[in-house]
C-alpha cells in the first residue's frame, strides 16, 4: 500500500488536500483535508445579531449571497416577520444570478481545464479540447468571463455590488427597483439566455429542458456544437458515468423562496431511491476527526473550539450527518429531489457520478436563467421591496438555503440582544466531510475509493475530475 | 529572450481567504481577465483558482521561485496570514507542502520585485482578525492600524517598496489590475503609496464622493429604516465620509456602489473595519454621530447640520424617508403666448 498526497489541490474554491491510499493501482481509502480555518462561528459570538449580515457573507467569496440569504433567514425567523413579496423576489433574482455565476465558473474555469492536460494528449478530442479549454489560455474563457461578468451586473441594480452585500436584509432587499432598472434586469438576464443559447447549448432553453432521458441526451448531442455536447462526448469517451460514484443519498433544503413557495422543493431522496421529507431534527455533527474539541451534536446547541493537536482529527472540517448518514448535496440533489425528468433518469440509470453532476449543473443554469426573467417581470415596483424590525427577542432560530453548491444552514442562538452561538454547515461541509465516529467518510472519501490511478499516483487525472466533480467550496467548508 | 524575462511574473497566492479578491478581479477585462493579463505582458506563473498545474506541478512553481531558478516580479496574496495557533500558522497550512502559508510568505516575499496585498485581509488582518481572532490573523505588513504584521514594519521589497495594499472588501477589480499593471512598468513609488500603504489613486478619494445620496446628505435629510432614499450617515451607520476609496467614482458591477444598493459603508477599505459592531446603526453620543467628518471641526458640522435640516425642501425631507420618489423635482412652467 502507497499512501500519496495531492495538495494545493487547485481550481476549487479555497485549498484542499486529499490522501490515497493505493494499493496496485487502486484507491483503497481516501482522507480529505480542509486545511484552513478562520473560526467565523467563534468571531459571531457576542456581537449584535444583525452583524452576521455584515460578516457571514465574508466567509465565501464566491457563495456570499447564499451566506447573506441564510443568515437573513435566521433572522427573519428571530424577528417573527415577513419578507416583503418584491424584496423575496429580488433576491431571488441576485442568488440565481450568483448560483449560475458560479455553474459557470465551475464549468468553464474550474473543471474543464483538465481535459485540456497533456494526459490526454493520446486522444483525437484532444487538440480541439485545449484550444478550447486549456486554463487560462483556452478560447471558452474569452466567452465565459464577459458573460460572467455580464450576468453579474444582476449585483449592481439589486445590491450594490459582488461579492460582499448588505442587501440582504431579514425583511428583503435594501433597494426598490425602478422600471428602468427592471429593463436593464431584463436586459441582463436575456444576454446571459443568449451567451447559454449561442455557447453553451447551442439549443434553446426550452428545448434542452424537454430533454427527459439518457436516451433523449445522447440522441441530441449528436452533431450539436457547444461546450455541453463537447462535455457529454467527452464524458462518453472516459465513461465518466462511472467515475466518482456517490452513496445515492442526497437532499435539497428547497432553493428560491417566494410567497408561494419554492422554486426547487425540499426533500431527501433516500435509501429507497424516493422523495421524502427531509428529517430536518436529524441533523448531527460529529467532530471525531475533525480539530475540534467535543461539543453538543445538535447544530443548534454545539459550539466551536479548536483542537489542533488532536489526535486521529485530519481535517477543520467537522463531519455532518442526516439520520447518521452522510449526504452529497448539490445541484444534482436539488434536481433529483425536484423531480427534473432528465436528472432523475440519469440518477435511476447511473447514480451520482462526474458525468451527472456536472449535467446537473448546466441543466438547473438553464431553469434558474428562464425563473430570473419571470422573477424580474414579476417585481410590483410601486409595492415595498423591504419590511423593517430590529425586534430579536432570546431563542434558537435557523436558516436553511440552497447555494450553489447545496445545502447551508445557519444555526444562531440569540440571548440579551447578541449572538450566544452560531453554527454555519455549508454545502461542502457535507460534501467532503471526514470520517465520523464509526469510521464512515463522507460523500468524496467514498466516492474516491475503488478509482484507478494505474501508474500516475498523485498525477492521475480521474482523481481531479472526482474532486471537482463536486465543485467544492474549501472556504465555506470549515470556515 | 524566453517568455518569462520579457514578460512579468506574477504570482498570487491565497491566505486565510474568502476568495473574494479573486472572484472579484475575474470581472475585469471586455474580453476576460485572462486576456488582459496576456494583452500587458503578465505572465501568470500560478493562481490556485485557475491554474493548470496542481499539487507537485504547483509545488515546482513556488519552489524555481525560492530557488531562483524563475524572477518572481509580483507576488500577490489574497487573504490574511494566519499565524497561529502559537506562531505556528498551522490554522493555515498550504495543502501538500505541510508548510504554512505564514511560512510560505516569509520565504517568498524576499523574492517579489513587489509584494502586493489584495484585499483588507492581507493588507491589515481584515474579517478574520474581528472578535477574538481566533486564528491570530494580520496583514502582511500591518496588524490593524499598527505596522508590523506577518513580515514587520521594516519589510521591502526586491525593488524597495513596502508591501503596496490594494484595500476593500472585496476590492473593486479596477483598484486590483490597476495596480497590477501600473507595476508592470514599475510605476508606483513609495511616495503614491498613503500611510496604510494604499494606492493614492483610490485612498485620496473618500467613499463620500459622488455619492447618489449627496443632496440628501446636504440637507441632512436621513433614511430611517434599510431601502430607504435617503442619506445612510445619521441613523444606518453609514462612514463614507470617513473612509477612503473611490467607490462612488466608479461604476461596481455595471452601475452599483453600496451606498447606492441601499445600505451603509461599512469602511472596508480601512485597517480594523471589522472590530465594528452594529454595522447598520450609527454610533452616536447624546444624539450627534461620533464618527463625522475627520477634517471639519465638529461644531461647525453640528451647526450646519442644524442650518440645512431646517433648509430643507419638503421633496428631499419626504423622499428620504420612502423607497421609491414620492415627490418629483418641480417642473420650471414657462407660458408660451398664443
Amino acid at each position: 500500500m502507497t499512501r500519496i498526497t495531492i495538495g494545493p489541490f487547485n481550481r476549487v474554491e479555497g485549498d484542499l488536500e486529499v490522501r490515497l491510499d493505493v494499493e496496485s493501482g487502486r484507491v483503497m481509502r481516501a482522507e480529505v483535508t480542509a486545511p484552513l480555518y478562520r473560526g467565523f462561528e467563534q468571531i459571531l459570538e457576542g456581537r449584535p445579531p444583525l452583524d452576521a449580515l455584515a460578516l457571514a457573507p465574508r466567509i465565501c467569496g464566491i457563495c456570499s449571497v447564499s451566506q447573506s440569504v441564510a443568515a437573513a433567514a435566521a433572522l427573519r425567523e428571530a424577528m417573527a416577520i415577513e419578507a416583503a413579496p418584491n424584496g423575496l423576489l429580488a433576491t431571488n433574482i441576485a442568488h440565481a444570478a450568483e448560483n449560475a455565476a458560479d455553474h459557470l465558473t465551475h464549468f468553464y474555469i474550474f473543471f474543464m481545464p483538465d481535459f485540456a492536460r497533456e494526459a490526454y494528449a493520446g486522444h483525437g478530442w484532444h487538440a480541439a479540447t485545449r484550444e478550447r479549454f486549456a486554463a487560462t489560455r483556452g478560447s471558452a474563457a474569452r466567452d465565459a468571463l464577459p458573460a460572467r461578468a455580464r450576468l453579474l451586473e444582476t449585483m449592481g441594480i439589486i445590491a450594490g455590488k459582488w461579492p460582499h452585500s448588505l442587501a440582504f436584509q431579514p425583511g428583503g432587499t435594501t433597494r426598490a427597483i425602478d422600471l428602468g432598472e427592471r429593463v436593464r434586469l431584463l436586459s441582463i438576464t436575456t444576454a446571459f439566455r443568449s451567451f447559454l443559447e449561442r455557447i453553451v447549448f447551442a439549443d434553446s432553453l426550452e428545448n434542452v429542458l424537454t430533454i427527459a432521458s439518457a436516451d433523449e441526451l445522447d440522441r441530441w448531442r449528436d452533431g450539436r456544437g457547444g461546450d455541453f455536447a463537447h462535455f457529454l462526448r467527452l464524458a462518453d469517451g472516459l465513461a465518466l458515468s462511472v467515475l466518482g460514484r456517490g452513496t445515492g443519498l442526497m437532499m435539497s433544503y428547497g432553493a428560491y423562496h417566494g410567497s408561494d413557495g419554492e422554486l426547487f422543493p425540499r426533500g431527501l431522496f433516500g435509501p429507497r431511491a424516493a422523495i421524502e421529507p427531509l428529517p430536518l431534527t436529524q441533523i448531527t455533527e460529529d467532530v471525531s476527526h475533525a480539530w475540534m474539541r467535543e461539543s453538543s451534536v445538535d447544530p443548534a446547541h454545539s459550539s466551536t473550539v479548536p483542537d489542533p493537536d488532536k489526535p486521529a482529527a485530519y481535517s477543520w472540517c467537522k463531519a455532518p450527518r442526516l439520520s447518521g448518514q452522510p449526504i452529497e448535496v448539490g445541484a444534482i440533489a436539488r434536481q433529483t429531489v425536484a423531480g427534473q425528468a432528465l436528472i432523475a433518469d440519469l440518477v435511476s440509470v447511473s447514480g451520482t457520478n462526474v458525468r451527472n453532476r456536472v449535467i446537473a449543473r448546466l441543466i438547473e443554469t438553464a431553469r434558474i436563467a428562464l425563473a430570473m426573467e419571470q422573477w424580474t417581470r414579476a417585481l410590483r415596483l410601486s409595492e415595498p421591496f423591504c419590511h423593517n424590525s430590529r425586534d430579536i427577542p432570546n431563542g434558537s432560530y435557523v436558516g436553511l438555503v440552497e447555494a450553489a453548491r447545496g445545502s447551508l444552514g445557519h444555526w444562531m442562538a440569540v440571548r440579551d440582544g447578541r449572538i450566544e452561538r452560531y453554527q454555519i454547515i455549508a454545502p461542502t461541509t457535507w460534501n467532503f466531510s471526514p470520517r465520523d465516529s464509526f469510521d464512515v467518510g463522507g460523500p468524496l472519501e467514498q466516492a474516491l475509493v475503488g478509482t484507478d490511478v494505474g501508474d500516475a499516483g498523485a498525477r492521475a487525472v480521474a482523481i481531479q475530475h472526482i474532486v471537482r466533480s463536486f465543485d467544492p467550496c474549501m472556504v465555506c467548508t470549515a470556515h | 529572450m524566453s517568455r518569462s524575462d520579457a514578460m512579468t511574473n506574477v504570482l498570487w497566492l491565497q491566505g486565510a481567504s474568502c476568495g473574494g479578491c479573486t472572484m472579484s478581479i475575474l470581472e475585469s477585462g471586455a474580453s476576460g481577465w485572462f486576456d488582459e493579463l496576456r494583452q500587458f505582458g503578465v505572465n501568470l506563473l500560478w493562481h490556485p483558482s485557475v491554474s493548470e498545474e496542481t499539487g507537485e506541478e504547483a509545488v515546482d512553481i513556488l519552489q524555481s521561485v525560492l530557488e531562483g531558478r524563475v524572477r518572481l516580479d509580483l507576488l500577490l496574496l489574497e487573504g490574511s496570514v494566519a499565524r497561529g495557533p502559537n506562531d505556528t500558522g498551522r490554522f493555515n497550512m498550504l495543502a501538500g507542502t505541510n508548510r504554512s502559508i505564514y511560512r510560505w510568505m516569509l520565504d517568498l516575499a524576499p523574492h517579489a520585485g513587489y509584494v502586493i496585498a489584495v484585499g483588507s485581509c492581507a493588507a491589515y488582518g481584515g474579517v478574520p482578525a474581528a472578535g477574538s481572532n481566533p486564528t491570530d490573523a494580520v496583514g502582511l505588513q500591518f496588524e490593524g492600524t499598527d505596522g508590523g504584521g506577518a513580515l514587520g514594519a521594516a519589510f521591502r521589497s526586491r525593488l524597495g517598496l513596502p508591501v503596496i495594499n490594494v484595500a476593500g472588501c472585496a476590492p473593486h477589480p479596477g483598484w486590483m489590475m490597476e495596480t497590477i499593471l501600473a507595476l508592470t512598468a514599475r510605476d508606483i513609488a513609495a511616495s503614491d503609496l498613503d500611510g496604510y500603504g494604499r494606492p493614492k489613486f483610490v485612498a485620496n478619494h473618500l467613499a463620500h464622493h459622488g455619492c447618489s445620496r449627496n443632496e440628501f446628505y446636504e440637507f441632512k435629510a436621513s433614511a430611517e429604516s434599510m431601502s430607504e432614499r435617503g442619506c445612510l450617515m445619521e441613523h444606518l451607520g453609514c462612514k463614507a465620509t470617513q473612509a477612503v476609496g473611490d467607490c462612488n467614482q466608479r461604476s461596481w458591477n455595471g452601475g452599483g456602489s453600496c451606498t447606492k444598493g441601499g445600505y451603509a459603508c461599512i469602511a472596508c477599505t480601512s485597517p480594523g473595519f471589522e472590530g465594528a459592531q452594529n454595522f447598520l446603526a450609527t454610533a452616536k453620543l447624546a444624539g450627534i454621530p461620533v464618527g463625522l467628518p475627520t477634517d471639519m471641526p465638529k461644531a461647525w458640522f453640528v451647526a450646519l447640520a442644524a442650518l440645512s435640516k431646517s433648509a430643507t425642501p419638503r421633496r428631499v425631507r419626504l423622499n428620504a424617508t420612502a423607497d421609491h420618489v414620492v415627490v418629483p423635482p418641480g417642473r420650471t412652467t414657462t407660458k408660451t403666448k398664443p
